[in-house]
């Protein structure tokens, strides 16, 4: 019987001989199987589980066909993927029943994504701009041109005028490996997309309580009594969240709440949707909580264990007046008290937001006000509460944690002299080496001492173009940019586009690493100076990832890597090794035919992310996870009973202490229920222990099991001793933990003593509604830079200007202080398209999905669309108040509403009406090419993290 | 025997097109063929839905009926199935049915649509040699041969696209529906919901 599964061993064809001919009707007779899928298909049936779990399988057409297990390369949902490969080739991909994430669930890009083994539209060679002509080159060529000119530019210019733009779709060891690279070249102008996607939550949310993650996972929402999501379309942009989302809806009868601009089509299956005016988050929150705190909904006993400083949000919130809150947000007062008393009557709640609420020029403020809403309502560190932060790509969690940004190396150590020496002791490599490698003057003071450059932010990949274009004498390092790698990035997702078009061209060096070649290649009007190396897939390496909820998962190479392309940490061995830093990058990595091993790099940052628990992920557990997907849990995911038992999936991090210690991740954030062995932990204690004179420690709120019953700060060597617990460790765990503290301890011994007395190393502390540290301590509201309402700039204006702002003089009050709404009446906002992710260079190139959204376009409301005479379909054009603009088709319809204006993001190959079809490389231009939307989006920067500002500018639209 | 259903579930489909995405992936289609797509009502306002439609395999389908040279055979499994080799591509089955399931490869004047094409149920052509090359090229996968049901269905996002067998799929559907109608009646706050659930929960054994 052909169905039945015998071992792991392939099968070879010659086996199937005597079998194959079997009669599919009759088969179906014999087999009970046919409603398998069905029943499986809602997570009842365990019959199919078994058949997408085996290993191999033979086809009657020869050759032997390989399971493998890998994880999708589109969001941060993380969804389980079976590969099925024939003699090198991807054949088959089949739906992973037993994955704990998905339960084979797909959305479009999820089920395409076969298509990269055929990769047609791919950049196949090393290419070189040369006289205005694509030419193929060498990889050795390639290499040693581009590593001559870099060296160059570092003698000359000095290493901060290397740009190094990494990204979001590297695996964990390529992000770790990159931010490595970076650090080696002697430079912190080194980012990443979650720069221009979450940094104002991880910037806010890390303030407010410890970690800027997502609290809980998409799995735990089963749980949630209510949803409310603020400024995402996950129906679009992780479609597979919504079948948790789906199940609390029918199962547990979960309330889902909308907030959006637009009629999203999340918003279609909502029980309420409410459309403010984009860039009024925090209007509408207080808005929320004015009525909470009127009614007494608040839960004051959590308050007053585990909040610092409500009092102060009480005073901003009791300003915003149902009528002050309609006047600024559009929305109605019965409106605001349905959503919050819908939160308030059913607890747990979950709170969900995406780039609809960070993407501000006071988006830390946003993500701090939907903290604090969840901090009022007690609906943290519980399952079914939390706050659900879904990211965006596939692994910009990983990339983040691991440090690919210009504010912190690895693990969010931060840039501090003491920083680096943990680095560089983890790294085997001298303090004072790794300080020589930057540049030796110094760009800014604290106090009267200059800080050196190795301790300076750099310029956040939101504003590289300025620091190519700005006057040299306005930035704050020796030299403007002159040579960039775009390393997986696509550049329509950058505000500014004519700007960044004379950027780019004005550069020396332009080194595209990718896939495909990008908008980068054709954007530039350039004869030379750019390079495009063939980067492999994630499908063409391995490594491991981070899902938006924390967990690690691992992935198995499916296909080799196709044409000329390489895996990103071949190329930047091969790289460092031309830059002459190899021995020091590589001192502990084997290295075999130039190819780092994966799973030393794994074990190198197991070593050194103390601070956020990227310590007990080693390569065998995550492997063993993967290796037996279905014995997790689909809501709790712990794994009960198997050889993962007590886990739970993919080590969520923190996974405290060395991988020995076995620490099962921390699934739900902040969750004092459990014993932290088993996953709890409180609030962190990252900010003193007090402020103002007043404690800031927990009050009377312990987790279960703690010795400490009461609130406590971070666990050091001194406290140890002073606690009678030094005598716990083991003397070589004494000898390396002296002096040091729970997050320099190499050895694990702090965490693993705290841990085992019920502690958390990192202290026990209240969550603070307000951060003394940011510009805006309370939350506050700031009209948006280009806002459509400029009466109200005069009570909610805008920060001062700034002169020197991560290196670069920042624009706010200059912008504000001109009312544009006249001659741009419409406020334009962007967003997700289902078929498409991020710059949309590999979604466009693939047909399948491709065929699905052939045009660019702009929602308009019809009320828009008939006063400026403008029909469904006409092309239009879309014109910003910094002068871009973008000729495309109008789409009228009632999903946005009148005076607002949406445009998907994941266009690019037009520019301004001019089709750059012809200037892509032979046979590597993407199926779709369309405006990108970034052509007119604007200037505006958040006030903490530089994100920009994409969700709310104007615009004018008139027909082409 | 079994009877082959799709069903979709309206209050779950999203409209992410992973059904008409792995449909391609599955069976190879050609560019310009969509042998399933999703099809949105009162798109953008409130009460938008929307519903993965394909080739329904109706019980008596018209598309048989029409067909001048029979190329259509309802399988014992109640998947309607056609004879490309039989097909003259004339299009009478297109206007026959009424989902707009057929599809033709070329799109031209004098009968040059070439042999029409439709979604399978993942379960080939009438051909008896399971997944053979042939078989393959000209319908795609023979998923049913290997026990399993369409891809479409298996890699739903949320699980709205339901296939299989008719009365299992009654039955995951009414399960839904009835939660939903409990939810609803409990929303309406006419009765306490921990009382309700108190009720649900099964007495421990002694």
């Amino acid at each position: 019987m052909k169905l039945t599964r015998i071992s792991e061993q392939t099968l070879q064809p010659s086996a199937l001989t005597g079998t194959k001919t079997l009669n599919r009707r009759e088969f179906l007779r014999q087999s009970g199987l046919v409603a398998g899928g069905a029943a499986l298909a809602t997570g009842l049936g365990a019959g199919m589980m078994k058949k997408s779990q085996a290993a191999t399988e033979a086809t009657p057409q020869g050759g032997q066909v390989k399971q493998v297990r890998t994880i999708c390369t589109h969001c941060s949902v993380g969804c389980g993927i079976l590969a099925e490969v024939q003699d090198g080739v991807w054949v088959g991909q089949e739906p992973a029943f037993d994955h704990p994430f998905n339960r084979g669930g797909h959305c479009a890009k999820g089920a395409a994504v076969r298509e990269h083994g055929h990769g047609e539209r791919r950049l196949k060679y090393p290419t070189k701009l040369v006289d205005g002509k694509w030419k193929r080159i060498t990889w050795d060529e390639a290499l040693n041109e581009i590593g001559d000119k870099l060296l160059d530019i570092r003698a000359n210019a000095g290493p901060d005028s290397v740009y190094w733009l990494g990204s979001a779709k590297f695996n964990n060891e390529q992000a770790y490996l990159f931010r490595k690279m970076a650090a080696m070249w002697g430079t912190n102008n080194v980012d990443h997309q979650a720069r221009i996607c979450h940094s104002t939550t991880v910037a806010g949310v890390a303030n407010t309580w410890g970690y800027g993650a997502m609290t809980n996972s998409y799995n735990d929402m089963h749980n949630a009594r209510a949803i409310l999501i603020m400024g995402g379309n996950p129906a679009e942009a992780h479609p597979v969240s919504l079948q948790h989302i789906m199940k609390a809806k029918d199962e547990g009868g979960a309330r889902l709440i909308v907030i959006d601009p637009r009629f999203t089509r999340t918003a279609a299956h909502a029980d309420q949707h409410i459309a403010l005016r984009p860039g009024t988050d925090v209007p509408l929150v207080w808005g929320m909580l004015w009525h909470i705190f009127k009614n007494g909904w608040e839960d004051r006993e959590f308050i007053r264990q585990r909040v610092y400083a409500m009092d102060e949000i009480r005073a901003e919130v009791a300003k915003w007046t149902p009528d002050v809150v309609e006047d600024v947000t559009g929305v109605p007062e019965a409106e605001v008290l349905r959503a919050a008393r819908t939160m308030a009557q059913n607890r747990p709640g979950t709170f969900v937001w995406c780039m609809g609420g960070t993407q501000h020029s006071i988006g830390n403020n946003n993500t701090r006000a939907y903290c604090i809403f969840q901090l009022a309502l007690g609906n943290m560190g519980v399952a079914g509460g939390g706050t659900n932060i879904f990211r965006g790509h596939d692994n910009v969690q990983g990339a983040t944690d691991l440090g690919v940004l210009a504010d912190t190396l690895p693990g969010y150590y931060g840039l501090a002299e003491g920083s680096w020496k943990h680095w560089a002791k983890v790294w085997d490599l001298d303090f004072e080496w790794l300080k020589g490698r930057f540049d030796n003057g110094s760009y800014e003071k604290s106090g009267d001492q200059e800080t050196p450059v190795m301790n300076t932010n750099g310029i956040p990949v939101s504003r590289w173009i300025d620091g190519v274009l700005e006057e040299p004498a306005n930035i704050a390092q020796k030299n403007a940019i002159k040579a960039m790698f775009l390393w997986g990035h696509a550049p329509n997702s950058q505000t500014r586009g004519p700007e960044m078009k004379k950027a780019m061209e004005q550069l020396e060096m332009m080194v595209v690493v990718d896939p495909y070649p990008t908008f980068s290649s054709v954007l530039p009007d350039r004869k030379d100076g750019i390079y495009l190396l063939p980067a492999a897939t994630q499908f063409e390496t391995y490594g491991s990832v981070t899902a938006s909820n924390r967990s690690l998962q691992w992935r198995d190479r499916v296909i080799e890597p196709m044409f000329e392309s390489r895996p990103d940490h071949v190329i930047m061995y091969q790289l460092a090794k031309k830059l002459g830093f190899e021995q020091e990058m590589f001192k502990h990595i084997q290295i075999e035919n130039d190819e780092p091993l994966i799973e030393d790099l794994t074990r190198e940052f197991n070593r050194g992310m103390w601070t956020v628990g990227y310590t007990g992920q080693s390569p065998e557990r995550l492997k063993q996870h993967q290796q037996h997907w279905g014995t997790f849990d689909f809501t709790s995911l712990k794994a009960d009973g198997g050889p993962c038992n007590g886990d739970f999936y993919g080590l969520p991090w923190p996974c405290w202490g060395t991988a020995e210690m076995k620490h099962p991740g921390s699934p739900n954030l902040y969750d004092t229920g459990k014993p932290v062995a088993e996953g709890g932990l409180p609030f962190r204690a990252r900010y003193g222990v007090e402020h103002n004179g007043v404690n800031i420690l927990a009050e009377g709120s312990s987790n279960v099991g703690a010795e400490l019953t009461d609130g406590y700060p971070e666990f050091t060597a001194d406290m140890l001793k002073q606690l009678g617990w030094w005598g716990d460790l083991t003397a070589e765990e004494q000898q390396a933990a002296e002096g040091k503290n729970w997050k320099t301890d190499v050895s694990g011994g702090i965490q693993r003593v705290a841990i085992k007395h019920g502690c958390a190393p990192y202290g026990n502390a209240k969550a603070r509604a307000i951060v003394w540290t940011f510009p805006d301590p309370v939350p506050i509201h700031r009209e948006p830079l280009y806002t459509s309402r400029h009466d109200l700039v005069a009570s909610y204006p805008t920060y001062e200007d700034r002169k020197s702002f991560w290196r670069l003089p920042t624009r706010y009050q200059s912008i504000q202080a001109r009312d544009y709404s006249g001659e741009f009446p419409i406020i334009l906002t962007s967003g997700r398209l289902v078929e498409y992710e991020g710059g949309g260079d590999e979604s466009r190139s693939n047909p399948w999905l491709a065929e699905l959204q052939p045009d660019m376009f702009v929602e308009m409301n019809p009320r828009d669309a008939n006063n400026a005479g403008i029909q469904e379909g006409d092309q239009v054009w879309v014109e910003g108040p910094e002068g871009g603009r973008i000729r495309v088709k109008a789409l009228v319809t009632r999903r946005v509403a009148p005076g607002v204006a949406f445009t998907p993001f994941h266009f690019a190959g037009v520019f301004e009406g001019q089709d750059l079809r012809a200037k892509y490389p032979e046979g590597a231009d993407p199926y779709v090419l369309g405006e990108a939307c970034n052509t007119v989006f604007t200037y505006g920067y958040d006030s903490v993290t530089q994100m920009q500002e994409t969700k709310c500018t104007l615009c004018r639209i008139a027909k082409a | 025997m079994a009877r082959m259903k799709f069903y979709c579930d309206a209050e779950r489909c999203i409209e992410c097109n992973a059904c008409v995405t792995a449909c391609k992936n599955e069976n190879e289609v050609p560019m310009g063929v969509n042998r399933r797509r999703v099809v949105t009502i009162r798109d953008g306002e409130p009460g938008e839905r929307s519903l993965s439609v394909a080739c329904m395999h109706c019980s008596d389908a018209p598309c048989q009926a029409v067909c001048p040279v029979d190329c259509f055979v309802t399988t014992p499994d109640g998947v309607v199935l056609h004879n490309k080799d039989t097909c003259i591509g004339c299009g009478y089955c297109f206007y026959a049915c009424p989902f707009g399931a057929p599809q033709f490869p070329l799109d031209g004047q004098f009968s040059t649509r070439g042999k029409m094409d439709k979604c399978t149920f993942c379960n080939g052509g009438p051909e008896t040699a399971n997944n053979s090359p042939d078989e393959i090229r000209k319908y795609g996968r023979n998923r049913l041969a290997e026990g399993k049901l369409p891809l479409c269905a298996e890699m739903c996002s949320t699980k709205a696209l339901l296939a299989g067998d008719a009365g299992v799929i009654a039955d995951i559907y009414r399960k839904r529906v009835v939660n939903r109608g409990a939810n609803a009646y409990l929303a309406s706050g006419s009765l306490q919901k921990g009382a309700f659930e108190a009720l649900q929960t099964p007495p421990q054994p002694e």
